[in-house]
């Protein structure tokens, strides 16, 4: 693997490789000094076309975790017709021969685009509607440590289906890992066609009730007000009314079930607070696991791993420290940071 | 000048006639058909056809020259020049210039930038309203005297049925055919791709079907109201093909094109976020491309037509739902013609003429076009159904290469093509013409 463009393309077993590459990260943010020297001298570019608060920190915070050189790029628009082309724009960065590329981008299609003309790694951190491939990653992280496991579940997924680069990523990993999937939401923004969209099929349903009976995952997504004048649905009250989740619907699930939601929420319009905030919410842990998902990304992509041990071939953790001892040696840093702190 | 081809077979539906012989041209026009024993005439120079298809020269009723205003993708004389090389004598230039063909001035500026170009002929269609806003309309009458053969808003259809309805009642009073791009703004709104499996996997705006539709609908509904000849390009859906059904079986003057690249790809090659795959209308899914082939062969469908849409590498090279709409294609319609139409068994080569040739002609009232009947335009276009060719882009007589068909291979070929008796065009690839006889062409 030398992009992260989606994750329609991957296969089961290169899923759980990252899954479990991303396991073993998640520890170096839980220690005291939250650094290792995996991708000392690595440069990563991110390049954000769109605003991300969330997404554009976690990947910043997890290049620098794994020692890695982040560069963050903000391009508040990729209008066509002021500006440099997104191709001119990469070229210019790939010139500056950075190691991987991390792309938000309000084009679908947008990853691919740069994966065609640059050498580095390409990591797509949402492109349109098209995919978001860490933030499934991150999801299927949270639900395999709450439920040990996401083969057999049922997983329900609220909102707008249509837009959502979350939902389309996550239907073809949790599908890719065994789960089962239903969707709800307004009839405009869950089109029929979605119940082909992978191969064992996607359940349909008119309401979020009967997506919710018997779910160990509620998955809710961010409805957009800009929806509204577009015509999607009538206003955010009939929104929050018809499609928010509320506590009762809770009671239809199963009796572990857990709810999920990629963020920025809309409190009170698509899920309510007492949930979001409540024991069956798991949207912090969520984001705590994001950071970890993207260092195993990034490592995988712009470093050792990229040395004969991607997620294809199938390489364990062991590997994963066998090699950032071998590229420098993981004790002789650590001792250096230690002392760094000491100063 | 005398020019006798001889040796092949020619077919000209317009007459009925499917048999081997000669054809006869001088000062450019045609002066009939012969005996493959009559002898040369005096003077004249030979083109040996043997094992070639002769027919009369092809017309396609839908190219974008870009000329005024978008010289740097095509200039009228480089799209002529793509037209011969594509083996089509005759093309209609759509009005969405810069300036918008709306007026005489532009009219007249096109055919004298095609008449110094001297490859193919250049007719121009006129815009429906003025600069194509679909409020108020274009001066049809001055532009007819001035020589459009029909009238379109191409590209920007004509939005209300109110204004679609008075056009086709003014048009009428000039026997000017309305051609339509049928697009309902308001369902393909913001769509970049067929909407259906594929823009969901992909996820980007799609049109659905139901947005050409619908205006196909309405246009056959107002074909009925006004009695204008209307004509619907680049039909790509079963809906549309079924409305043109039901209005020719009602009698009314409906008649529709379709383009290459919409029977020989799905959605699916979108896949890859190439923006040469982004046309509009869109590559569909295969149910309708069925119903494209299955129109070409029950006789729904009346003529082939490229859309040739010239846009410059830099536009194209922008993100998918940025970059703009439309592919060339004149140097690939017969190619994609022949290898997926009449070599599966599809439709005859007959049939193909007809589409190519005799309907163009027929819709468009051209009268010395689309035939070899004696005094007809010496326009004629070779086919060798067996040759098979590559195409490369990078070789295209066109100043733009935004083509999803550089590098396939193709089994059929325009082999030459002569307009007004004259041979502007011989394929690259020439191992079966016998050269030493062709001594009209000067490479």
């Amino acid at each position: 693997m030398k992009h992260l463009l989606g994750i329609r393309e991957l296969s089961a077993d290169q899923i759980t490789h990252l899954l479990d590459t991303a396991d073993s990260f998640r520890d170096i943010s839980k220690r005291e000094i939250k650094k290792v020297p995996a991708l000392r001298g690595r440069t990563v570019i991110n390049l954000f076309f769109e605003p991300s608060t969330r997404t554009r920190t976690s990947f910043e915070i997890a290049a620098k975790r794994l020692s890695a050189d982040a560069v963050n790029i903000s391009v508040s628009t990729s209008s066509v017709s002021k500006g440099e082309t997104l191709l001119d724009t990469a070229r210019n960065l790939e010139a500056m021969a950075p190691d991987c590329i991390v792309i938000r981008h309000s084009s679908a299609g947008a990853a691919q685009h740069l994966a065609r003309v640059c050498k580095a790694a390409i990591v797509n951190a949402g492109d349109g509607s098209h995919e978001h491939p860490t933030q499934a990653l991150l999801d299927a992280l949270t639900i395999r440590e709450h439920k040990g496991r996401v083969e057999g579940l049922k997983v329900a997924i609220l909102g707008d289906i249509l837009h959502s680069r979350v939902a389309r990523s996550n239907i073809y990993l949790l599908s890719k890992l065994g789960a089962s999937i239903s969707v709800a939401g307004p009839g405009t923004l869950v089109p029929p066609e979605f119940a082909g969209l992978i191969e064992q099929g996607v359940l349909l349903e008119r309401r979020i009730e009967d997506a919710i009976i018997g779910a160990d995952v509620v998955m809710v997504l961010r409805i957009q007000r800009e929806r509204q004048t577009d015509a999607f649905f009538p206003s955010m009250r009939e929104y929050a009314v018809q499609y928010g989740l509320h506590l009762s619907h809770l009671n239809l699930a199963a009796s572990e079930a857990i709810v999920m939601h990629p963020g920025p929420m809309n409190r009170g319009i698509e899920i309510a607070s007492e949930i979001a905030d409540g024991g069956r919410s798991l949207i912090l842990d969520q984001v705590t696991n994001g950071v970890a998902v993207r260092m195993a990304v990034l490592y995988l992509l712009a470093g050792a791993g990229q040395d004969g041990n991607g997620p294809s071939s199938g390489g364990s953790m062991s590997d994963v420290e066998a090699e950032s001892r071998a590229a420098g040696g993981v004790r002789g840093r650590t001792r250096k940071a230690k002392r760094g702190t000491r100063n | 000048m005398r020019l006798l081809i001889q040796n092949g077979y020619v077919i000209d539906p317009s007459q009925g006639i499917n048999t081997g012989g000669n054809v006869f041209l001088e000062d450019g026009r045609v002066v009939g058909l012969s005996n493959f024993s009559d002898g040369v005439p005096e003077g004249a120079e030979v083109f040996d056809a043997t094992g070639l298809i002769v027919a009369p020269g092809f017309i396609d009723m839908h190219v974008h020259l870009r000329e005024p205003g978008h010289e740097y993708q095509e200039t009228i004389a480089s799209g002529a020049a793509a037209a011969v090389a594509g083996g089509f004598t005759t093309v209609c230039a759509m009005p969405n210039t810069n300036p918008v063909n709306d007026n005489a001035a532009v009219t007249r500026f096109v055919i004298e930038q095609a008449q110094r170009a001297g490859l193919a002929n250049v007719f121009p269609i006129g815009a429906i309203s003025k600069t194509s806003e679909g409020a108020e309309l274009a001066e049809m009458g001055e532009m007819k005297d001035a020589g459009i053969v029909a009238v379109s808003d191409d590209g920007r259809p004509v939005p209300t049925a109110g204004i679609m309805r008075r056009a086709m009642e003014y048009a009428r009073g000039f026997d000017l055919p309305v051609v339509d791009h049928c697009e309902d703004k308001s369902l393909a709104r913001g769509g970049v791709m067929h909407e259906g499996h594929w823009s969901l996997v992909l996820g980007m705006h799609g049109m659905p079907a139901a947005a050409e539709e619908v205006d196909a609908e309405r246009d056959c509904l107002l074909a009925e109201l006004t009695g204008a000849r209307v004509h619907l390009a680049h039909v790509s859906t079963s809906g549309a093909i079924e409305a043109v059904r039901r209005a020719k079986e009602k009698g009314l003057p409906v008649t529709c094109e379709v383009a290459p690249h919409h029977w020989t790809l799905t959605d699916e090659a979108v896949q890859d976020y190439d923006s040469n795959t982004k046309m509009s209308p869109p590559l569909r899914s295969q149910d309708h491309v069925d119903a494209i082939l299955e129109g070409l062969r029950n006789g729904t469908i009346d003529a082939i037509a490229s859309d040739h849409a010239p846009h410059h590498a830099d536009e194209k090279a922008l993100e998918y739902d940025q970059a703009p709409f439309g592919i060339v294609g004149l140097e690939t319609a017969i190619g994609l013609a022949l290898d997926r139409l009449v070599h599966p068994g599809t439709i005859s080569l007959e049939r193909l003429i007809e589409l190519c040739a005799t309907n163009p002609a027929r819709i468009l009232h051209l009268a010395d076009c689309g035939t070899l009947r004696a005094g007809a335009r010496a326009d004629l276009t070779i086919l060798d159904p067996e040759l098979t060719w590559t195409f490369d882009a990078s070789q295209s007589k066109s100043k733009s290469r935004n083509t999803p068909f550089d590098g396939y291979t193709f089994r059929g070929a325009a082999v030459a093509t002569i307009v007004a008796g004259r041979v502007v065009h011989l394929h690259p690839d020439r191992a079966r013409i016998k050269l030493k006889t062709v001594k009209a062409f000067a490479s």
